[in-house]
């Protein structure tokens, strides 16, 4: 399987263990990563809050990159990327003015955008594409006894929700399931961590952040595996403000392809685990277990 | 107690404002608002904001433009779009806060150093110059902008990134940047012809 793959900013910087787990458990399945060449940022939220229409047409160059590059599935593992590209995907498609505005900018430059990638996340790609029983065929080292909070965050899911549910989602249960981990019951799993809040209004964010870990380690979870590489950050990188403002509740966030990798037996060191502020390590004895299974 | 006025005179209202708003690709739909407040009861930040998203619909509907650009609310909302998903009237909620971040900012209407709306416009001016934003010279300019305070209160998340190899200096930037330029201009040309 051949696919093109949009990193977006943070995969090159704050959320460079997303990339760096993501690759080899890509290449463990067979599945082929093709990076975009000459991509752009998306825009994110912040572009689309000075310009709706520039906004599009920045994010549709990439669209119309992929197009080029041939195309038909472009993997955007960063929540904001992936929401902003199918955004303008439906933007050019419903609004006269932002589909002229965009053949306009793209026509400068000898570049169109019909529409015909499909822009997808990784978490449905692994589960929908590849399957969870091929998945299961790689699992050599089962997650068992390990507590896992699943957490979505909000723009892979709102507003187009085009593979799971917009407030309970379960892809991503179930392929943590398949590893072996044990997910908690986790009812603030689509509720927002507080975006860039936390960076700009650090008292009404980090609030946000805490909910969510108080609510993790309140449900018994040993780590919380994440979708978002702005969710991993937030979640990960305050507890000291956190833990100043409302009392310690610390418990380690990773993405959900650290934890693949893991059940996968790839090396530690491919899965850039040392990039977290709170360092997640697999309970040994635990680990032990899986490693030798009881008979 | 203090009694203060709750009352809106017409005077306030700056009339078209509503059908502006209502023109962005995206907000057509605010007329049909049945003030149900199911956004303001979604809405995982509106227990923090001057105006509910409910009260803002209202008051953007009914031209009171400066009440509306000068609240806090459209700044605090976070695009998780869970007002937009369960909007019994399929209005697009946020897509309606960011047509009002939008005009805020065209008009300088926002608190003076009020680090959001300068967030976005250094980030915007990031994108457009190098094609790409890198996360830790973004934040040091938005620091520099905003709130040179917040710089020394972030010291353990700069330590924290050195330690974890997240701290980048050098700027990531795209190879075309030309190319996207030139795409920007000939975009922006088209909207101001129309």
């Amino acid at each position: 399987m051949k696919y093109s793959y949009f990193p977006g900013c943070s995969l090159k910087g704050l959320g460079r263990a997303y990339e760096e787990s993501l690759l080899p458990v890509m290449r463990h399945l067979g599945a082929e990563m093709n990076e975009l060449d000459d991509w752009n940022c998306c825009g994110a939220t912040a572009y689309m809050s000075v310009d709706e229409q520039l906004a599009c047409v920045l994010a549709a160059r990439n669209l119309a990159l992929a197009e080029k590059a041939g195309a038909r599935d472009l993997i955007t593992p960063c929540s904001a990327c992936y929401l902003v590209l199918n955004k303008t995907k439906h933007y050019i498609e419903d609004s006269p003015a932002i589909r002229a505005a965009v053949e306009r900018g793209l026509g400068a430059a000898g570049l169109k955008c019909e529409g015909t990638t499909s822009v997808r996340h990784p978490l449905d790609v692994l589960v929908n594409d590849i399957g969870l029983d091929v998945i299961k065929e790689k699992v050599v080292r089962p997650l068992k006894g390990l507590k896992v909070a699943p957490y979505y965050g909000c723009q892979v899911v709102r507003p187009y929700a085009t593979f799971d549910d917009a407030w309970n989602p379960t892809t991503m249960d179930r392929l943590l399931t398949t590893l072996g981990a044990e997910v908690v019951h986790y009812p603030l799993k689509t509720k927002c961590c507080g975006a860039s809040l936390t960076g700009t209004l650090p008292e009404i964010g980090l609030r946000l952040t805490y909910i969510l870990l108080k609510e993790a380690v309140r449900r018994g979870a040993d780590v919380i595996a994440t979708i978002c590489p702005l969710c991993q950050f937030n979640l990960d990188a305050y507890h000291h403000q956190i833990e100043q403002r409302w009392g310690p509740v610390r418990i380690p966030t990773v993405y959900f392809t650290q934890l693949m990798g893991i059940a996968f037996g790839l090396p530690a060191k491919q899965l850039a685990l040392g990039r977290s502020f709170i360092p997640f390590r697999m309970p040994s004895a635990k680990a032990g277990e899986a490693v030798a299974p009881r008979t | 107690m203090r009694i203060t006025r709750t009352v809106k005179y017409e005077a306030e209202r700056v009339r078209g404002f509503g059908r502006e708003i209502m023109a962005v690709p995206g907000c057509e739909t605010l007329l049909s608002c049945i003030q149900c407040g199911t956004c303001s009861g979604t809405c995982p930040l509106s227990v923090y904001m001057e105006l509910s998203p409910r009260q803002v619909m209202a008051l953007v509907r009914a031209d009171f433009k400066d009440e509306v650009l000068r609240s806090n609310s459209i700044w605090l909302c976070a695009s998780c779009y869970g007002c937009t998903v369960e909007c019994p009237r399929e209005i697009r909620i946020t897509d309606i806060m960011y047509a009002l971040k939008q005009r805020a900012i065209r008009d300088g209407v926002y608190p003076k150093r009020f680090p959001i709306p300068i967030l976005a416009k250094e980030f915007t001016a990031m994108v457009r110059s190098k094609g790409r934003v890198t996360e830790t010279l973004l934040v040091m300019r938005l620091f520099m902008k905003a709130n040179l305070m917040a710089v020394l209160s972030s010291w353990r998340q700069g330590i924290g990134l050195i330690r974890t190899g997240r701290f980048v200096l050098k700027h990531e930037r795209i190879q075309r940047r030309g190319e996207l330029e030139t795409m920007l201009a000939a975009a922006a040309r088209d909207k101001e012809g129309s």
